[in-house]
């Protein structure tokens, strides 16, 4: 790329300075005319029956305006189209404390908070289903009963995938070394500093015809406007084509925004029944209610390989909490073990992953959704291994590298691989070979791996449809405008956006607008889920400027009398490649090119060519690519308290092509950072009654300033053959590997083995104890 | 009953009708509509809502909207000057500590009352200034970085205004 290169450059957001004046527009920032405020009454009971809400005094209370409960939308919904098991408001069942039963909107918060209060429900209070080990044996109490398969067949189990590649069995009997254990991850939550919030607006025009069909607009903090829009047409009655979704600027979600809440059907349906508008903020407590975090697994793996450390065969069996709903569960369910045969070669390979319906928040994506436990797992083991065989952890990675341009053992097609290069920036960065075994007793260095994928080959419903769509607009002004269905959530996709086009296009780059997330606006984007941004949106984004570009080319080629590819756009010019002191404006291209070919317009479509494995599960977890990412992490423990500092985690991830370096880092260190949390700190966990331990960012500890380490973010590129410019994910990717290189450094630094997250003083000290 | 109550913000006077619960952050954002500063979590745990009262860092969540009578108060839309971006709020642009951008105004406030009692703070001063304010995008690098680069950013312009760099 040349010197005008806007690709691989330090450079602002396109939202940077909106969102550093305060200026940036939140959903929560939205005030209408007239607009009334909601709030859900939710259940006391993790379980029960609902028998009768009276509404009565509620609806009575001055300045309440409107009240709704589940009967009204009872449709049954969920972001997996096969497994519909939500309803928008609680109708016959509560299936765990904060479930939604009913929602008021009134003049202001504090009425409406004074009238749900005034509702009374009776409820038929039933045992409530904490441990899945508990709630998958028992076929007498199903808290899906509603579902004749449910009650028939599968009780609480809520997913069973089983899958075996080649001959595990034999190779683990066969092998030299095995290493077998028990590993738990306990849940997490994301906990966005922006809480959910939706705003909804209702209009009801006549049509000609005398009908009157109406139509809604929905502001919400969602990373997903798409499936959103689907789910609200589905659970509101309404065609898909009276239904606006616009996602403002997002305060994150790192997956906690990923599908519909209840509180984007409450506020659309008291917009409809009041005829106003009608925001609704959630509470802190009610975003740790709502969760759709980190699911706790417990996990039997076994590794198998020979005396020189080849691994020979991995077998898991996982047991996975998953909470009151199936959200995305049928996919964690395939992830769990679908995303493990990289950057290793696994010659055999089986998982068995049970998920459990139980009676606490539902659990569903965060961050590296399904694979960051299994890898915490499998990483650990491997440092068993290591120190079994007496290998250096890094040499055993290396030696057991899968390389790139191959399939992997579940069929998973990897182009790009630069893991190699990741474990030889962290072992150069962190000193590793002059530094381990050195440090003295308390403290150590550890190292663990990873592969993720880069998007989903596959939409979450089955079309033939592009997963991404790119509209671009040239205005004769020099303006060049980017409509996307994407979702920014705070990654700097519409950063992305605006240097693609000012790279393809040579705009300057504050010519280049970037329109998104609105329905009535842009093209289908399927959100910011499965790390697909990048790949997928970037790619459809090429498409569609190069169309403008061969016309530009052309019109400027007529003028100057040379062939089309002779013209090229870049740093506010069209520049004669021949002689670059003839040159134009790009303004004055545009204006050629729209005077040859009429005003200028285009799209460009991402699709996923057929990918995966050919057996029941095996297109799950198939990816147009896989980033890597390697870990080392240098830690101290305090024997005397067993509190566990980590110091600094290198961070060497694959993103194939950094587009934006300072976005791709920002991931990178954000991605370590919530892995570390996970690793010593974080828990979303519930007490017997199903009542949350600690709903607040105070109780549910989270690393501050004080408490976080540092972070050296080392950027790997393979270029990748099918990215954008050879650019591939680095927004999840680069989580995995933090928690394992934590404990595999308390290990290193202490000697003490823990397989159970958090790795929190008291197990630091039981495991101290252990030793003597 | 709401009470009438003066509040300078930003520079500007303003009478507002606030209910004597309300907080300095429902009044800021219902009545002035000054959206910049968050919500986060409503109980002072996060320091989304940061404002500068008497140029003190203060979650404004925690703060009754009568307790601010009389008092300076500057939100994240009073810190730009003649709509060019305070030294803090373009080294956060430059130094890409602005993921979401959900906590950042209220970490650019702890920032800038940091800087503006030590204009050259150490890394401990640095983190504990900003230990109110939790990010969950970043790391916290480029934070720290931005926080470092407004340092910078600061002096430079302190000693051009001194015309030092004339000499």
């Amino acid at each position: 790329m040349s010197d005008q290169s806007v690709i691989g450059r330090r450079l602002r957001k396109v939202d940077g300075s909106a969102k550093a004046t305060g200026k940036a527009v939140y959903t929560d920032d939205i005030i209408l005319p007239g607009m009334l405020h909601a709030k859900i009454l939710r259940s006391p009971h993790a379980h029960a029956r609902i028998l009768s809400i009276d509404t009565s005094e509620a609806e009575a209370m001055p300045g309440v305006r409107g009240v709704v409960l589940g009967h009204e939308m009872p449709k049954r919904y969920g972001i997996i189209p096969w497994t519909p098991d939500e309803q928008a408001l609680a109708v016959d069942k509560v299936r765990y404390i904060g479930d939604g039963v009913a929602a008021v909107a009134a003049v202001d918060e504090d009425t409406a908070n004074a009238a749900i209060r005034k509702i009374k429900v009776e409820y038929e209070v039933l045992e409530a289903l904490m441990d899945p080990k508990v709630a998958a044996a028992r076929k007498d109490l199903v808290i899906h009963d509603w579902n004749p398969r449910q009650v028939e067949k599968k009780g609480n189990i809520s997913k069973h995938v089983d899958l075996a590649f080649g001959d595990v069995d034999g190779a683990l009997a066969s092998a030299d070394v095995v290493v077998r254990n028990e590993y738990f991850f306990e849940g997490t939550t994301h906990a966005p500093i922006e809480p959910h919030c939706a705003v909804a607006q209702w209009e009801e025009t006549p049509e000609s015809d005398g009908t009157v069909k109406g139509k809604l607009t929905l502001w919400s903090a969602t990373q997903v406007p798409h499936y959103l829009h689907r789910e609200l047409a589905a659970v509101l009655e309404l065609d898909q084509a009276q239904i606006r979704v616009i996602q403002p600027a997002l305060g994150g979600a790192f997956g906690g925004k990923s599908e519909p809440f209840d509180l984007e059907f409450v506020v659309s349906k008291l917009a409809m029944k009041t005829g106003r508008p009608v925001k609704l903020l959630y509470t802190r407590e009610e975003v740790f209610y709502s969760h759709r975090g980190r699911h706790p697994m417990l996990m039997d793996f076994s590794t198998g390989a020979t005396r020189d450390g080849r691994l020979t065969g991995v077998k898991s069996r996982i047991l996975i909490d998953g909470g009151a709903y199936t959200s995305f569960g049928l996919v964690t369910s395939y992830y769990a073990g679908q995303l493990l045969t990289g950057p290793y070669d696994f010659p055999t390979y089986a998982f068995d992953a049970t998920r459990v319906y139980t009676n606490k928040p539902c659990c569903g994506p965060k961050r590296g959704h399904g694979s960051v436990q299994p890898r915490f797992a499998f990483e650990v083991q491997l440092d068993e291994l290591a120190v079994k065989l007496g290998m250096d952890p890094i040499e055993l990675r290396r030696k057991n590298f899968i390389g790139d341009d191959v399939t992997t053992v579940n069929g998973q097609k990897i182009t790009s691989n630069g893991f190699l290069q990741c474990l030889d920036a962290v072992e150069a960065a962190s000193e590793w070979k002059a530094r381990r075994g050195k440090l003295g007793r308390g403290r150590g260095l550890g190292v663990a791996g990873s592969m993720y994928i880069s998007g989903t080959a596959y939409p979450i419903y089955p079309n033939d449809m592009p997963q991404s769509g790119v509209m671009v607009r040239i205005d004769r002004s020099g303006v060049v405008a980017v409509h996307c269905g994407g979702s920014d959530i705070g990654q700097g996709l519409n950063s992305v956006l605006q240097y693609i086009a000012a790279e393809e296009l040579g705009a300057p780059l504050e010519a280049v607008r970037v329109f998104a997330a609105d329905t009535d606006l842009t093209p289908v984007d399927l959100g910011a889920y499965s790390s697909r941004g990048t790949f997928m949106m970037g790619n459809a984004a090429i498409e569609a400027c190069r169309k403008l570009k061969a016309q530009i080319q052309s019109a400027v080629a007529d003028k100057w009398g040379c062939g089309d590819k002779a013209v090229q756009l870049a740093g506010g010019y069209a520049v004669f490649a021949g002689d670059t002191a003839q040159r134009m404006p790009v303004q004055e291209a545009f204006q050629l090119a729209e005077a040859k070919f009429g005003s200028l317009a285009s799209t460009g479509s991402y699709r996923t060519e057929k990918l995966g494995g050919d057996y029941r599960g095996g297109t799950i977890g198939a990816s147009p690519a896989y980033s890597f990412t390697a870990h080392v992490a240098d830690v101290s423990v305090d024997e005397e308290t067993g509190v566990v500092t980590v110091h600094k985690i290198w961070v060497a991830h694959d993103c194939g092509k950094a587009l934006a370096p300072v976005l791709v880092e920002g991931q990178m260190e954000g991605s370590a950072y919530m892995g570390a949390a996970e690793a010593v700190m974080e828990i979303q966990d519930f007490h017997d009654t199903g009542l949350h331990r600690r709903p607040s960012l105070l109780d549910y500890k989270m690393p501050t300033s004080m408490d976080v380490p540092d972070f050296e973010a080392l950027i790997v590129e393979s270029a990748d053959p099918k990215g954008p410019y050879g650019a591939k994910e680095a927004g999840e990717g680069p989580l995995h590997p933090a928690i394992p290189a934590i404990a595999n450094a308390i290990f290193d630094a202490v000697g003490v083995r823990l397989r159970k997250t958090p790795f929190t003083p008291a197990a630091v000290l039981a495991g101290l104890r252990a030793q003597a | 009953m709401k009470v009438v109550l003066p509040l300078k913000v930003n520079g500007d006077d303003y009478e507002v009708a606030v209910p004597p619960h309300w907080t300095l952050l429902e009044a800021l954002r219902y009545e002035l509509r000054l959206t910049g500063s968050k919500q986060g979590c409503d109980k002072g745990d996060c320091g989304a809502c940061t404002v500068l009262v008497d140029g003190k860092p203060v979650l404004a969540c925690l703060t009754l909207a009568v307790a601010a009578r009389g008092k300076a108060i500057t939100t994240i839309e009073g810190l730009a000057h003649r709509g060019k971006m305070d030294p803090v709020q373009d080294a956060f642009d430059e130094s890409g500590a602005l993921q979401c951008g959900f906590c950042q105004s209220g970490m650019m406030m702890s920032a800038k009352a940091l800087l503006n009692e030590r204009p050259d703070p150490t890394e401990e001063e640095m983190r504990l200034a900003l230990s109110g304010n939790l990010c969950r995008c970043t790391g916290y690098t480029k934070i720290f970085d931005a926080v470092r680069r407004a340092a910078q950013l600061q002096a430079e312009a302190r000693r051009v205004a001194l015309g030092q760099d004339e000499g």
